[in-house]
């Protein structure tokens, strides 16, 4: 049975809650698989996405998620231009709480949002990414990625590749890889890096090559382009060069290496299409296992066991 | 008259630390003796198992009135000193408008006259409305007795205006406190930078940032020969810098703040806004430099930076939530924890917090010596109670404390002989 009220973060979770997710998500698939995507199990159960920075891939898959498994599923979209000042977050969070709002899902630049949301509603609160702290759903199809086409992770290293700094998707997978027993490296600029990040339990790697070797999943995150203008580093060619992954480079990771990326992708610049689109590249499938993992979710969250898992 | 009997008097700068009574008169101290004879008709506060220290000083507090009396006011928030057992403080001139004239000096000190409920000596600021542009008439602010100039919570990024200042402010024997912070460093961060806030996904302000500042400054001041006061000194370089200008006969004093004595980055992995301050909470190498800082007299002075905001300011997100705590009531058991932990003696806090600050910024107080004013204040070191926010005078309940227990708080305030909270109960209306 899952415990939690809330999914904030990979960090608070256990090893055990973690292969819960894991392993409800399988049955989760065959149902995206079918041709009738449809079970009744979230049936009357509401699911609200509010949404405060725009991400059509993430919102998309929680609203297919909820809707797959019956939810009544709706989206807010808020701005947040600072121009307009809007109504606070525990405001409309109250608001969406009384309308009877089973699980609201929260997508926020600033880190923390989804805490201060969740201390103040009854109703369950799934993070969908809050600034540069967590996106523990990523990581979760991430995790569910490599474990279906690796079997488990004792034994496994995954490389972390690009701007660690501002990057919720690499602290949610390093959080979750480490519980699971895997060995984390990230690499990237030094501008770009956390700081202590050492104490984290990764090997910290600024020479891209030094840090493929031997690797048997290379996770790409994406580059903010912006990043270059404040100075984090010169040039995006230079980036490209210096950090993009590409043929050669994947070539000296483990043969059959997996390739990852939470998108949406900079071709060219974090990745060259070649590897995108390569035969060792789980991409697409990790759109797919994104819908999966977030209605392993739903369902654990809004109340159902291992036992009555739909068929 | 008022007698205070039996209390452990601790008064660093007369160098007593004993059990005494005191004889207090028309505003000022008369007499200091063993067993004095209790006076015809005189009032008897039984200070036993007490400690009766000279009126506590905080040189940083921000009363917000003019124009934010939303957070604070001249009367809550010196209401909320008397409770913390301060009979005076310095208020800050970032209210709105920025006190940086003699007219809002003299604004501010009518407001005090009228609400008051202990002494307060207003802070000008450094720059006309701390754009840090134009020097503020610091000459005829002191004439209305400001000690101090601070463009707190705006730092001076031009080092020649600082420089100007420095040199400007000599002139009138004013002291010149710089908040310190490289803002091109500091960016847009909101808590310390380190492994705690790449856990938590927010943007740091390295110690670096204030570092590069205190540099900065001492050596303006070491050229001008001029008076500077650090404020809320919170980063290891920052105190060996202050460490070693003293060494060399720098004109520089410090102060420090007991929310970065005792907490550290790890209180904000909750995103609780009320650990959200400036400058942030530091990480425990830091947090041991300043104990040791404080103990080892580098330190004068403990100043609260008391900063009260409303509640709906600071219920928002962590990146949004204003900078600031409320300080003022805490204080004191937060520095006698110290000094339970044998990290601090009792001597070297009251001086910081009485005594020194008097010193350096020309107050009245910081001694109970005969002729002295009848500024006191009596700790009950073992009273422990649960912070709670309907307790707290001061309008802002930002604190991080709240449903903590803490030991050791204030039981009489008096100033100028007029007994102001006593028992934990105001006597002022
Ligand atoms: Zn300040």
């Amino acid at each position: 049975m899952w415990k939690r009220k809330d999914l904030l973060g990979i960090k608070e979770l256990s090893a055990d809650e973690i292969n819960q997710i894991l392993d409800q998500a399988v049955p989760m698939k065959d149902i995206i698989k079918r041709d009738i995507k449809k079970v009744p199990t979230l049936r009357g159960k509401s699911v609200i996405n509010l949404f405060y920075e725009p991400s059509t891939r993430t919102r998309t898959s929680f609203e297919l998620a909820g809707k797959y498994l019956s939810a009544d599923t709706v989206n807010i979209a808020v701005s947040t231009s600072s121009v307009v000042k809007g109504e606070t977050l525990i405001d409309t969070g109250k608001t969406i709480d009384v309308m009877g709002a089973d699980i609201v899902v929260i997508r926020h630049q600033a880190s923390g949002a989804p805490h201060l949301l969740a201390k103040h509603i009854k109703a369950k609160v799934i993070n969908a990414g809050d600034g540069a702290h967590e996106h523990p759903t990523q990581a979760l199809l991430d995790l569910f990625t490599i474990k279906e086409a690796k079997g488990a992770f004792e034994g496994l290293t995954v490389t972390i590749l690009g701007d660690i700094l501002h990057s919720r998707v690499a602290r949610s997978n390093i959080w979750g890889l480490s519980k699971l027993g895997a060995k984390v490296r990230v690499a990237g600029p030094s501008t770009l890096m956390p700081p202590g990040i050492k104490e984290w339990g990764v090997e910290v790697y600024h020479r891209v090559e030094e840090a493929l070797e031997g690797a048997d999943v290379v996770n790409v995150l994406r580059l903010q382009l912006e990043r270059q203008q404040k100075g984090l580093f010169p040039t995006i060619r230079e980036y490209a060069r210096q950090w993009g992954l590409n043929a050669r480079r994947v070539a000296l990771a483990k043969p059959g290496a997996l390739v990852l990326h939470p998108g949406p992708m900079n071709r060219g610049v974090e990745i060259s299409p070649d590897v995108a689109d390569g035969l060792q590249s789980l991409i697409t499938e990790q759109v797919t296992n994104g819908v999966a993992v977030r209605m392993a979710i739903l369902y654990l969250m809004s109340g159902g066991g291992v036992a009555d898992v739909p068929r | 008259m008022f007698l205070v009997k039996g209390g452990m008097l601790i008064d660093p700068a007369a160098g007593i630390k004993a059990v005494r009574d005191i004889l207090l008169q028309d505003g000022r101290v008369v007499e200091i003796g063993e067993h004095l004879e209790i006076p015809e008709g005189a009032e008897v506060y039984d200070a036993t198992g007490k400690l009766v220290t000279p009126g506590l000083i905080d040189v940083h507090v921000h009363l917000r009135e003019p124009g934010l009396e939303a957070k604070e006011t001249i009367a809550s928030g010196t209401r909320a000193a008397a409770m913390g057992g301060f009979t005076a403080v310095c208020c800050m001139p970032n209210t709105n408008p920025v006190t940086d004239s003699l007219a809002l000096v003299e604004a501010v000190q009518s407001i005090v006259r009228r609400d008051g409920a202990v002494r307060v000596f207003p802070i000008g600021s450094i720059t006309k409305g701390s754009a840090g542009q134009e020097l503020a008439e610091i000459g005829d602010m002191a004439q209305a007795g400001v000690r101090a100039v601070s463009d707190d919570g705006k730092p001076v990024s031009r080092a020649e205006i600082m420089r100007l200042a420095l040199e400007y402010a000599k002139m009138f024997g004013v002291t010149v406190i710089s908040h310190c912070e490289e803002q091109s460093l500091a960016g847009d961060g909101v808590m310390h930078y380190g492994p705690m806030s790449a856990m938590l996904g927010l943007k740091g302000i390295p110690a670096a940032a204030e570092e590069v500042m205190v540099a900065r400054d001492i050596i303006l001041a070491e050229a001008s020969g001029a008076r500077l006061h650090i404020a809320h000194i919170s980063a290891k370089g920052s105190l060996e810098l202050v460490r070693a200008a003293k060494a060399r006969g720098v004109k520089v004093s410090c102060e420090v703040t007991p929310h970065h004595l005792s907490l550290s980055d790890e209180a904000v992995s909750g995103y609780s806004t009320s650990t959200k301050v400036n400058p942030p909470l530091r990480s425990l190498e830091h947090i041991t430099a300043l104990r040791q800082g404080l103990a080892d007299g580098t330190i004068d002075c403990i100043a609260t930076d008391h900063a009260p905001h409303t509640l709906e300011e600071k219920a928002v997100e962590f990146a949004a939530a204003p900078f600031g705590l409320v300080g003022l009531e805490t204080a004191v058991p937060l520095i006698l924890d110290m000094v339970r932990n044998n990290e601090l003696d009792i001597e070297r806090a009251v001086a910081a917090l009485s005594s020194n600050p008097a010193r350096i910024f020309g107050l009245p107080g910081g001694t109970l010596r005969p002729g002295s004013p009848a500024d006191l204040t009596v700790i009950d070191p073992d009273l422990e109670l649960v912070l709670k926010p309907e307790d707290l005078k001061s309008q802002g309940k930002n604190s991080p404390f709240l449903g903590m227990a803490l030991i050791g708080f204030p039981v009489l305030t008096m100033v100028e002989g007029k007994v102001v909270m006593r028992d934990r109960n105001l006597l002022v209306d």
